[in-house]
């Protein structure tokens, strides 16, 4: 499953990261090294096997359905690039 | 006063409870040292010597008044993962800008509600992602020990809590907080001949901590010696309804644990763990802390944890996957650093094209293939395949012992830019640390020796889930027998 330059451009485009088109090649040589040692995993038989989900048995517990928090837009906005009126300021997404 | 910096933290309570000392005179003698040694050593990235002095005074007022917490007008670094509120917060990363949180990480509070002073933030690898500190974006911390050989180079004090690692060593404060995706606390206190604990996935609350990979994750103490690190741990665990895989279980007394000693108990040693091209000081390290145990009346057992080797490949699919989703919230919109361009797509990937650096883009990278569409099965769901033989070895091998003895790491601290180049060779230290977190147990460094060039190295203790006790039983055989007490000279 060798990745090449056009992986690359696909996955980057779908993690949202600018690559430029220069370093597509070395990164693909990048990551074909870690995929080639990770390639290592198909020797353990994993038939049958569960895959784990959780390090310590425990069921997720469930909390009373009721408001705990709210009321504090001016602190969620506190770091925004850009805010106004607590709102977030956004670009343009719809022409 | 620069005496005063140079106490353990339990000594450090003891002087403040019989009045030897004020909260505000050693919080005093901390902000100096941090001011002169700070420049040389680049531990801390956030300063708050103000901050410190009020806490300090109003321990000093509690002290008083007979109402002391248990870690009261003890001075503490905070790595950079945790969130401070109105205290800047990057998880050293450029894409948090001048982040300064509205709230605070549960951790933290609840040091902060024990009477702990905040001295400021700590370096570290940009979100935890490295072994070196030198993915930082305020550039790598100085490990305070230097080789013999006369050279004078610099040595990485280890990663990714590399600042809290260093801090502590140069006596830049009496504990440090940390976190351990991989070997992240464990890995730089060997490094720096400090003591490392990760306690058991979901002792610690996570909320607040900038996330890295929510399987793993887990937040822990680095201190100066076993006992201070069982009482800063004691402190920071607990359940948190904010984090949903804290564990609802009550937090033993582990300072109580660390004097039980191992007379009866079993203590497997891991024939798997030991790797080719091991330097011979770590090999007799080994030996030795074996023979402690047993002088000690443990009894050494042969286990065998067959899967040993696949462990890092598996955290190298699971951490990266993990990291992508995490890190997905990192778009520029909401906190953090933002590139304008002329369209939204272009926005999100400029942000983070220019915020992230080059380790966390390649994990990212890594992280979204190995999730696509067609791969899922072969690579993630294979790696949690995996996962569960790897904890089902530890489970097999507690049938026999107690607790396991390994090395912490395979190598003393290396040349800073000596592994940059190469991912994986950076990867291989954590190769006895990353079955811990994969499986979920609590882990242990304790430094216990010098190698040839003085550098110290350090032993692991792995236990069973829970039982964080044991290990402290361990570890402070092992800190007594090995009568560890070496120093880093101050060059700073």
């Amino acid at each position: 499953m060798a990745v090449d330059a056009n992986t690359v451009r696909r996955v980057a485009r779908l993690a949202r990261i600018h690559e430029p088109d220069s370093r597509l090649e070395s990164l693909a040589g990048e990551l074909n090294t870690i995929l080639g040692w990770i390639e290592m995993l198909n020797e353990v038989d994993v038939e049958g096997v569960e895959p784990m989900t959780s390090a310590v048995e425990t069921t997720l517990p469930l909390r009373e359905d009721v408001v705990t928090d709210g009321g504090n837009s001016q602190k969620i906005v506190a770091n925004a690039p850009r805010s106004a009126d607590g709102f977030f300021v956004v670009p343009k997404v719809v022409e | 006063m620069t005496q005063l910096t140079e106490l353990t933290l339990a000594a450090a309570r003891d002087g403040l409870a019989s009045k030897a000392f004020s909260a505000v005179e050693l919080t005093t003698a901390f902000n100096a040292a941090i001011e002169a040694a700070n420049p040389h050593l680049n531990a801390y990235v956030v300063t708050t010597p103000e901050k410190a002095l009020e806490m300090a005074a109003a321990s000093d007022a509690r002290l008083k008044a007979g109402n002391a917490g248990t870690l009261e007008g003890i001075p503490l670094g905070i790595k950079d993962l945790f969130c401070t509120e109105g205290v800047r917060a990057t998880a050293c990363s450029n894409i948090l800008g001048e982040f300064k949180p509205t709230y605070e990480s549960t951790v933290t509070s609840q040091l902060w509600r024990d009477g702990a002073v905040m001295l400021g933030k700590l370096n570290m690898d940009e979100f935890a992602m490295g072994s070196s500190n030198e993915t930082s974006r305020f550039g790598p911390v100085v490990n305070p020990w230097k080789r013999q050989d006369g050279a004078n180079a610099s040595l990485t004090p280890g990663g990714s809590s590399g600042g809290s690692a260093a801090a502590v060593a140069a006596d830049l404060c009496l504990g440090a907080t940390a976190t351990d995706t991989g070997g992240s606390i464990r890995q730089p206190a060997a490094f720096t001949g400090t003591v490392g604990i990760k306690p058991t996935y979901g002792r610690a609350s996570r909320f607040g901590i900038v996330a890295f990979a929510s399987s793993l994750d887990q937040a822990g103490p680095i201190a100066k010696t076993v006992l201070d690190s069982a009482i800063m741990l004691g402190s920071m665990c607990g359940h948190d309804p904010e984090d949903s895989t804290s564990l609802q279980i009550p937090v033993p007394d582990f300072a109580a644990a660390v004097s039980r000693g191992v007379k009866g108990l079993k203590i497997g040693v891991p024939k798997e763990y030991r790797v080719d091209g091991m330097p011979e000081a770590i090999e007799k390290l080994w030996s030795d802390g074996i023979a402690w145990l047993k002088d000690a009346g443990a009894e050494i057992v042969d286990v065998s944890l067959p899967h040993t080797k696949y462990a890092l490949p598996c955290y190298y699919i699971v951490a990266p996957a993990e990291a992508s989703s995490n890190l997905a919230r990192y778009d520029g919109m909401r906190f953090g650093a933002r590139v304008e361009g002329e369209t939204l797509t272009e926005v999100y990937e400029q942000s983070r094209a220019q915020g992230f650096g080059n380790e966390v883009k390649r994990r990212i990278l890594i992280g979204t293939y190995v999730l696509s569409a067609g791969y899922y099965d072969a690579y993630y769901l294979r790696a949690q395949r995996v996962r569960t033989k790897i904890a089902e070895d530890f489970r097999l091998a507690w049938q026999k012992c107690d607790a396991l003895l390994t090395p912490t790491a395979p190598s003393a601290a290396f040349g800073l830019g000596e592994k940059s180049d190469d991912p994986i060779q950076m990867y291989l230290n954590d190769v006895f640390t990353v079955t811990a977190n994969l499986a979920g147990l609590p882990g242990i460094s304790v430094p216990a020796a010098l190698d040839s060039q003085g550098l110290p190295l350090g032993l692991q203790v792995i236990g069973r889930a829970l039982d964080e006790e044991t290990v402290f039983a361990v570890a402070g055989v092992l800190e007594a027998q090995s009568g560890f007490n070496a120093k880093a000279k101050s060059w700073w």
